[in-house]
């Protein structure tokens, strides 16, 4: 089955052009091209300048490359953001709850929804935190759920980040550069604020202090400037006005955290790591790790800091966890989901795995633990010699793996080597879960800049877009 | 704030002192050794700088000679060599990326484009346009990251361990420039006397701290090395002077004063008061290579304690 038809976010099949980029393309039609190419090079000057880059592994060390930006912005109308909000704080409600009972009384598990042993069998599922409670029950704090086009108004989740979800800060980079560059087209357009997040998040993390705190020290927990998403950390402590920490920084003494401070020990009640779970306490956790603060679990089940997300998240957005996510939805919220799942084999499955087998061509193969676009195989793009490699994995770890149907992810005219072409893109926006559930309206659009590709990770070459939630 | 953020803002502002001063340092030694002279006596003054700042035996290790070329290259661009402008500014860079969040945006950018610049200097480059044009390009920079962190920053803890930093190494770093220039007085002449053929060198010091028309307009009169060290000594309003950088770290110290700093609080106003109160003709007296030798003794110890009282804590 090979893929030609998709969904262009800038014009429809007959070659119009939608209402809501109307604007947009008159505003291209008539801005000269050396202009624009004028402003290009002025952004990668100025994103250098900056220093908004990441770190890439596995590359000499110290490399730091820039996110490619695209100065074609993805445009999503006000009735289709707000169905797509509804479908994601629906889903994010649910994964919480999902989280809270896997950690209590799994009634889930009891009512026979989801297999046992997959949680609990689970690299992910931490037993340390069973009984633990936390503020609110809210455990996924901050998540960023990444959501696909196929058609029109058909939205797929791909993936539920729930555990250090990072782009945030390339978002709101995005929308300060397109304001710098091109104010006309802000005048044009009534493009949603996307400014206040910073904001936002500090008001989610504050009202999540632990009990009796009536005025928290939040702090941002990163594991230090080689981090690939450190401008990030950097950028979210600075906006918020909180410190940055590294693991060095704090201490816990009888079950209290302190960071070091230049007029001695300062209490810290939030915490919101950008470490994963395996080196946040070496105490408990990885022996070996230098990121993270001995007894921190400690504190953290004694209620006297809060850790966000909370440790053990990555047991709900795990991708062997990822079908069941409706079943989650019509469990504790009794409600239908508004999102589409993509349907998902589950190699472990001896059917599933023969169906896998018998259409690799076609199919998309994830590693249930893998992330970044790494391990992954994409049948329609793939040679002949790649899926037989694979083919030899899922025979081997048939556990080990998931596979999808290709979907035919929507695409959007974005500037390449050889003028404008169309390419595939997929949305990131960004769930906040505290007293209240919150978004700021859009996300990270991240796009495939390979021709054909379907994978728009950054360490894979993908660049970035702004995002655009026109208000009505 | 802090420790570890105090520490990134202190050395941060270190560096970048540092690579404005070692320009400071190259540029008068590299213009005395255009005085008429044979090849010994400049090699012999480039040895003296290297010593000065103690990387003599570093700059062995790679080159056979002290030729004006090998000694511009190891203090400007070689990478091995910690001392050299491209290894301060990637280290003031570095400081700043660690701590870019406590920064205002222009300060970081400042200190991102300084780096990114420098990447892009090369020998060839420098030696087309003369090193001048790179000194100034240095100290230029440097002048822009003081005004940044003067005209944007606000004035809390992060302000003063900014200040102490730059204080605290220009104090160092005046007293190594004065002694390269006393290293290289003709051989026999007397540390206090004035040397007619020593005009062009004098006046050479002084053009290297910005000094020449200050010592114009303070003392109206002809340049002795008396009151050369006098100005750059002890005048409190002398901006690059050891009393004025004294100053400024005393005051700064005490605005983040805490409960274990009172001794090295003690020390710095010990030192700065000796130098608000003293006359360069003692000074002399007891000779002025050891003065200078001494006080970055005790610059470096105040170095050290403001380490262990603020920004690497022994125990929690």
């Amino acid at each position: 089955m090979a893929i030609t038809k998709f969904f262009n976010e800038m014009t429809a099949d007959d070659g119009s052009v939608r209402a809501h980029y109307a604007g947009y393309a008159a505003w291209l039609r008539e801005t000269p091209a050396d202009r624009i190419e004028r402003k290009r090079a002025e952004a990668d000057a100025l994103f250098h300048r900056y220093g908004i880059t990441f770190a890439v592994y596995g590359e000499e060390s110290g490399t730091e490359r820039l996110i490619p930006f695209d100065i074609i912005p993805r445009i999503i109308p006000a009735k289709e953001w707000k169905s797509l909000e509804a479908g994601l704080r629906q889903r994010v409600k649910a994964l919480n709850c999902f989280i809270h009972d896997i950690y209590h009384d799994q009634e889930i598990l009891k009512a026979g929804h989801i297999p046992a042993e997959q949680v609990l069998n689970n690299a992910q599922y931490r037993p340390e935190m069973q009984g633990v409670n936390v503020p609110c029950d809210i455990y996924a704090a901050i998540a960023g759920v990444d959501v696909v086009r196929a058609g029109e108004g058909e939205f797929y989740v791909l993936e539920d980040n729930l555990r250090v979800p990072s782009g945030v800060s390339y978002m709101l980079e995005d929308r300060r550069m397109m304001m710098r560059l091109f104010p006309e087209l802000f005048a044009r357009h009534r493009v949603a604020p996307v400014e206040h997040y910073p904001d936002m998040l500090l008001h989610t993390l504050r009202s999540l202090a632990p009990q009796g705190v009536t005025d928290p020290t939040v702090v941002v927990l990163t594991p230090g400037a080689h981090n690939s998403a450190y401008f990030e950390h950097a950028f979210l402590a600075q906006q918020m006005g909180v410190e940055l920490v590294e693991g060095q920084d704090l201490f816990v003494r009888e079950d209290q955290v302190y960071m070091r401070t230049t007029q001695g020990p300062r209490r810290v009640d939030v915490i919101y790591r950008r470490v994963d779970d395996d080196f946040l306490d070496p105490k408990y956790f990885r022996k070996d790790s230098m990121l993270g603060v001995p007894g921190l679990l400690d504190a953290y089940r004694a209620g006297r800091v809060t850790v966000s997300n909370a440790i053990g998240t990555g047991v709900a957005d795990d991708k062997s966890i990822y079908p069941y996510v409706p079943e989650m939805i019509r469990f504790y919220l009794g409600e239908e989901p508004t999102l589409n799942n993509v349907p998902t084999f589950m190699c472990r499955k001896p059917e599933d795995l023969a169906y896998t087998l018998a259409h690799l061509p076609e199919l998309v193969v994830k590693e249930v633990h893998g992330a970044g676009g790494y391990g992954m195989l994409v049948g329609p793009a793939s040679t002949k010699e790649q899926i037989e490699t694979f083919r030899k994995y899922l025979i081997a770890n048939p556990e080990k793996y998931i596979a999808q149907p290709t979907l035919a992810l929507s695409n959007c005219p974005t500037f390449v080597e050889n003028g404008v072409a169309p390419r595939h893109l997929d949305l990131r926006p960004f769930v906040l879960s505290g007293t209240e559930v919150q978004m700021v309206p859009g996300g990270l659009t991240r796009v495939a800049l390979r021709e054909g590709s379907l994978v728009v990770n950054s360490s894979q070459g993908g660049g970035t877009k702004d995002t655009w939630v026109l208000e009505a | 704030m802090l420790s570890r953020t105090a520490d990134h803002l202190f050395w941060m502002a270190r560096y970048m002192e540092r690579a404005e001063n070692t320009a400071r340092i190259l540029d008068v030694t590299y213009r005395l050794s255009l005085l008429p002279q044979n090849g010994e006596e400049v090699e012999a003054m480039w040895a003296g700088m290297l010593k000065i700042m103690e990387l003599q035996d570093t700059f062995l290790a790679k080159h056979p000679a002290y030729t004006t070329e090998s000694v511009l290259e190891f203090m400007i661009f070689d990478r091995d060599n910690p001392g050299s402008i491209y290894r301060c500014l990637r280290a003031t860079r570095e400081n700043a990326h660690a701590v870019r969040g406590t920064l205002t945006s222009e300060l970081w950018e400042t200190s991102n484009e300084t780096w990114l610049k420098m990447r892009d200097f090369s020998v060839s480059k420098l030696l087309e346009s003369g090193p001048g044009a790179f000194f100034e390009w240095v100290k230029y920079r440097s002048h822009l990251s003081r005004g940044v962190t003067i005209g944007t920053m606000l004035q809390d803890e992060a302000l003063r361990f900014i200040r102490l930093g730059t204080f605290l190494e220009r104090a160092d770093n005046t007293a190594r420039i004065l002694e390269v220039k006393y290293l290289n007085l003709l051989p026999g002449a007397d540390e206090d006397s004035a040397h007619a053929a020593d005009y062009y060198q004098w006046s050479a010091l002084l053009q290297s701290v910005s000094a020449f028309e200050v010592y114009r307009k303070v003392y109206r009169d002809q340049i002795t090395p008396l009151r050369v060290a006098e100005l750059l000594v002890l005048r409190a309003d002398m901006p690059r002077s050891l009393a004025r950088s004294m100053k400024e770290v005393y005051s700064n110290l005490t605005r983040v004063s805490n409960a274990r700093s009172a001794e090295t609080e003690r020390l710095a106003g010990e030192l700065e008061s000796h130098l608000r109160f003293g006359r360069i003709e003692r000074i002399f007296e007891g000779g002025f290579r050891k003065y200078l030798e001494d006080f970055r003794d005790r610059i470096f110890d105040l170095g050290c304690r403001i380490s262990d009282d603020f920004l690497i804590p022994a125990s929690a």
